[in-house]
């Protein structure tokens, strides 16, 4: 389980964003999501300036922007949630290509598609440069709970075994002739689930048994403790700094 | 359901944000007591399984299938506590890795999907086992009920969200009537599954499924042709709930004296206002966390908002110190009524 174990979002890089220590990473993309959700939606060129922060960024961590937009697929849902807003919000109507649209539906899927887009981009941008164990350790030097720390590193490592777990399920049922095609075969599947369910809380049995018997007494030990010199703080902070320049232009025009 | 940035406006969001902080503090120390020293392997592999199932679909008819939102099953199979830990640490997982969610919104999600769905699961749950005889068939019948209520009460406090920080104006009914009806439809599946998978799990574990405890009997020995417990029952410790009550009154006070205004505040100004305290608020906070006179010293101020707070504050207070005296004051006179 030594190798392998970047996950799929990770994009392996050498560039000055990669080298980063993962809490400042972490702290400039919430303050940025922060600033950019806290700006006003009538301040268009705004959200343009932060896509150009974003690119920028993008540039600086080598991430082409075709991995970035085929990440950004991911909010497609809300997209499509966003295109319905200016059809059944109230208020003042206008009249384009022929559909009554309302002007204030209209802002608020700007709202949603611009500053969900931004966050998304924001997101991607974090997971491809930060590995996953990283952003664990990042998560702890925030002071997140060490429990809550644990519980999610035990997840991330073991998600993939469980999926790898119930595609075998899957695998098994359909050699069997088996094809889920309506509410009739409900009953199988989750049978399916309940098996997944006692076979993962059972692996979570031995593992604790085995972390047990390697001398575990209730925290993980932390070997590999990062800090952040002022550097690399700033140079992690510019882009939330930039933001909220921005962003006060943005309530002050 | 997974609510991306800029939906709900800021102030909402960090309410939510504190809510579900306190809720996943209280949850810790729940989960520690429901798993003890196993907590952090058992809640990990918990997740990892409703991070699994949440991508198993299950096809509802030609063409169309859903998934499992997993809220009801996790309460009813780990407990509230873990139950709650797990679906946040998936939401948490999800909104910084795959970035499904937004991370301002975290708040809103997990208030909305990890902490509604499973209290109101196992609330449910719970109320009817305790109706219901005790067997392994009303454990099914009552985790079908409490999954059929878990997701349009997720979806009622979403449009409640919505109705207090939502950034744009569809009508509250419109949302309303959208998102239960959609969400009555999902529950239906929800519970279907989540039933049926208890079910499975029962015939097999009986022992792992932690809203069925109650139902195993207890080993019984014939002694003189009588029949007596094989062990005496312990006495279960009581633990200290200073800290959840502390939580609890801080969560209140705040909601009180900050979330308060910006629900009474009119409508349509709403949104205005919430911008424009987005930013001060922070202040705000800190001046007050660091001494809780600085409330009252501002009394002076001819505020609406400001007053309204004030009044939410000294609610709790009278509240919290009249429920403790009565609370107190009958636990004296039975105590007193035993050693008599």
């Amino acid at each position: 389980m030594g190798a392998g174990h970047a996950h799929r979002l990770y994009r392996h890089g050498h560039s000055r964003v990669h080298a980063l220590p993962p809490h400042t990473k972490l702290a400039a993309v919430f303050a940025f999501v922060v600033v950019v959700v806290s700006t006003p939606r009538e301040a268009m060129w705004a959200f343009g300036l932060y896509a150009v922060l974003l690119a920028c960024v993008a540039h600086a961590a080598r991430v082409p922007a075709g991995f970035l937009l085929r990440r950004l697929l991911i909010e497609v849902p809300f997209v499509a949630f966003a295109v319905l807003m200016p059809f059944v919000a109230e208020g003042e109507q206008v009249t384009f290509l022929g559909l009554e649209l309302s002007v204030n539906g209209l802002w608020g899927a700007w709202n949603v598609l611009a500053k969900g887009t931004l966050g998304v981009a924001a997101s991607v941008l974090l997971a491809a440069t930060t590995e996953l164990r990283e952003l664990l350790l990042g998560l702890q030097r925030l002071k997140l709970p060490p429990l809550l720390v644990q519980i999610a590193s035990f997840m991330i490592r073991y998600g993939d075994v469980i999926t790898d777990e119930m595609r075998r399920m899957r695998i098994a049922r359909e050699s069997r002739g088996f094809e889920a095609r309506g509410v009739r075969h409900w009953g199988v599947l989750s049978k399916s689930a309940g098996a997944l369910f006692i076979r993962s809380y059972e692996r979570g049995e031995r593992v604790h048994l085995a972390m047990v018997s390697r001398g575990y007494a209730g925290s993980m030990p932390v070997i590999d403790e990062v800090t952040a010199d002022r550097a690399q703080w700033s140079y992690a902070l510019a882009l939330p700094c930039a933001a909220l320049v921005v962003c006060l232009l943005g309530w002050t025009l | 359901m997974h609510v991306p940035d800029g939906f709900i406006d800021a102030p909402v969001s960090a309410a939510t944000g504190l809510v579900a902080a306190g809720a996943i503090a209280v949850s810790l120390r729940g989960a520690r007591r429901e798993l003890d020293e196993r907590t952090a392997p058992l809640a990990g592999l918990v997740a990892a399984f409703i991070f699994a199932v949440q991508m198993l679909n299950f096809p509802v008819a030609a063409g169309t299938s859903g998934h499992l939102l997993g809220g009801a099953l996790a309460a009813i199979l780990v407990g509230p506590c873990t139950g709650v830990l797990c679906v946040s640490v998936v939401l948490l997982m999800q909104g910084i890795l795959f970035a499904d969610g937004g991370l301002t919104a975290l708040g809103v999600n997990i208030t909305d999907m990890a902490i509604t769905t499973t209290v109101v699961a196992y609330a449910v749950f719970r109320g009817l086992v305790k109706i219901l005889p005790r067997t392994r068939r009303s454990i099914t019948a009552a985790s079908f009920t409490a999954a059929l209520l878990s997701v349009p009460a997720a979806a009622l406090v979403f449009t409640l969200l919505y109705a207090l920080g939502g950034t744009t104006d569809v009508s509250i009914g419109k949302v309303a009537t959208a998102m239960i009806g959609v969400h009555v439809l999902i529950g239906v599946g929800e519970a279907a599954i989540t039933a049926l998978t208890v079910g499975a799990v029962i015939a097999v574990r009986p022992d792992l499924v932690y809203g069925a405890r109650g139902l195993e009997q207890r080993l019984k020995l014939r002694v003189n042709g009588e029949l007596v417990d094989a062990t005496p029952e312990l006495e279960p410790v009581r633990a200290s709930h200073r800290k959840v009550w502390i939580t609890g009154l801080v969560a209140s006070l705040l909601l009180a004296g900050f979330v308060s205004f910006y629900a009474s505040s009119n409508p349509d100004g709403l949104e205005k206002v919430a911008a424009d305290q987005g930013i001060d608020r922070a202040a705000k906070e800190h001046a007050s966390a660091d001494s809780p006179l600085a409330d009252y010293g501002v009394r002076d101020v001819e505020d609406a908002r400001l007053s309204g707070g004030l009044a939410g504050v000294i609610g709790v207070g009278v509240t919290v110190v009249a429920g403790t005296g009565v609370f107190w004051a009958v636990r004296r006179r039975r105590s007193t009524s035993q050693a008599a």
